[in-house]
């Protein structure tokens, strides 16, 4: 991001950004930033908080004001009540990944049974939100559901859309995780972000098949599955509780 | 972030040690401008995103999508590469990420001049000096759309 801040200012154009991470923006010095103390994924503080995404926005643009810079800024707020990600206490603890009760050779039925028990909670969260950010596949979640889950046979689907095997995945993969979040964040309980993640990670047969995959896609011989299988599938906090459980086991 | 002082030593590596791999801009430009109530805005995040019908960013891409300015929120889906970062305040409420709406109200408040008829979307995790012709060529653009303040808001 603070590069960006670079090459734009140094066309002519001036530009403020939101830090995430302080000790980064302030080895780039990017001409305006304010760093804000926000999970990563959150800029602007938390959703369904337009008063402090206001305050938030309010001063960034206010560093437009300074006559001088670079200008590096500290917003005095936390993020509001409710929006903390968790995922400090939820990760470090050792992980089973194991609660669905579920051979791993009929990982693929339960997978489709789980996403029909999700179908209500899924349906509810878009009525509410009147919006979902599931479709970067195309493939519909069931379509989705079976490109993936392809991947736990010894004959995996192939590609769709013109795309390498590993962009195809990466979007079907997406769009079930997707589907996951939204549903689960309609049920009771007004969940946290660190919660739905671990409740992800820790507690669906989807993760399981994830799980499943990332190791198909490192032992692949087809190059575009590998970022799949080192960084764009399993995020780093599940990557290194697994590690940790595995190390002490 | 969360402070670095409140995540786990692996995190706080992972991100500490980016730093070393970071380029060495030089001096910094500043570009002066008018008062921030005459000065007309644009949003350009690196949050992977673009509109549910245009083309998803594949890994490693440095080019931009378009997000005109009467696209409704729910036409935003997100196609960033990274799994390391939180996406349901995204699901939640697309202004936490790309606070178009918030900005309007600002700019019908007079704080600002005017919002930008178009803002735009990096994926960012591009390879950061893969950026610099897009970003040369969108300068151009915000120009002609009169632009002289962007926000850039990453994930």
């Amino acid at each position: 991001m603070g590069a960006l801040g670079h090459f734009l200012e140094r066309e002519g154009i001036a530009t403020s950004q939101i830090s995430l991470i302080r000790e980064q923006t302030a080895a780039l010095k990017p001409p305006r930033a304010l760093w804000v103390p926000f999970m990563l994924g959150r800029p602007f503080g938390a959703p369904d908080e337009p008063d402090f995404q206001r305050r938030v926005l309010h001063a960034l643009l206010m560093l437009f004001e300074r006559p001088t810079g670079p200008v590096l800024e500290d917003f005095p707020e936390d993020a509001p009540e409710g929006a903390s990600h968790e995922a400090e206490t939820t990760f470090a603890c050792p992980v089973s990944f194991a609660k669905a009760a579920v051979d791993d050779g009929k990982l693929d039925a339960a997978l489709k049974r789980e996403i029909a028990q999700l179908a209500p909670w899924y349906d509810l969260a878009k009525k509410r939100r009147r919006r979902s950010t599931v479709g970067i596949s195309g493939l519909g979640i069931e379509g989705a559901a079976s490109h993936a889950a392809s991947y736990l046979d010894s004959t995996p689907a192939a590609p769709y859309a013109g795309l390498s095997a590993g962009v195809a995945l990466k979007r079907a993969c997406d769009d079930l995780k997707a589907y996951y979040y939204e549903a689960v964040a309609a049920q009771p309980g007004n969940l946290k972000a660190g919660d739905i993640e671990h409740w992800f990670w820790h507690e669906t047969t989807a993760a399981r098949v994830f799980l499943a995959i990332q190791q198909v896609c490192l032992n692949s011989p087809d190059k575009s599955l590998l970022p799949l299988g080192r960084i764009s599938l399993v995020p780093r906090s599940v990557q290194h509780a697994l590690t940790e459980a595995k190390r002490q086991s | 972030m969360v402070r670095m002082a409140d995540i786990p030593e692996w995190e706080r590596h992972h991100h500490l040690d980016k730093i070393g791999e970071l380029p060495d801009f030089g001096i910094t430009p500043f570009v002066a401008g008018p008062p921030l109530r005459q000065r007309r805005v644009a949003i350009v995040t690196t949050a992977g995103l673009h509109v549910r019908n245009d083309r998803a960013f594949d890994p490693g891409a440095a080019d931009y999508r378009i997000i005109p300015g009467d696209t409704p929120p729910a036409d935003l889906v997100m196609s960033h590469t990274s799994v390391n970062f939180d996406r349901s305040g995204f699901q939640e409420d697309v202004n936490v990420v790309f606070p178009l709406e918030r900005l309007r109200e600002l700019a019908a408040g007079k704080q600002v001049g005017s919002v930008s008829d178009y803002h735009y979307s990096f994926m960012g995790a591009a390879p950061i000096l893969a950026l610099e012709p897009k970003a040369r060529e969108l300068a151009s653009l915000l120009k002609k759309d009169g632009v002289d303040a962007v926000l850039l808001s990453p994930v």
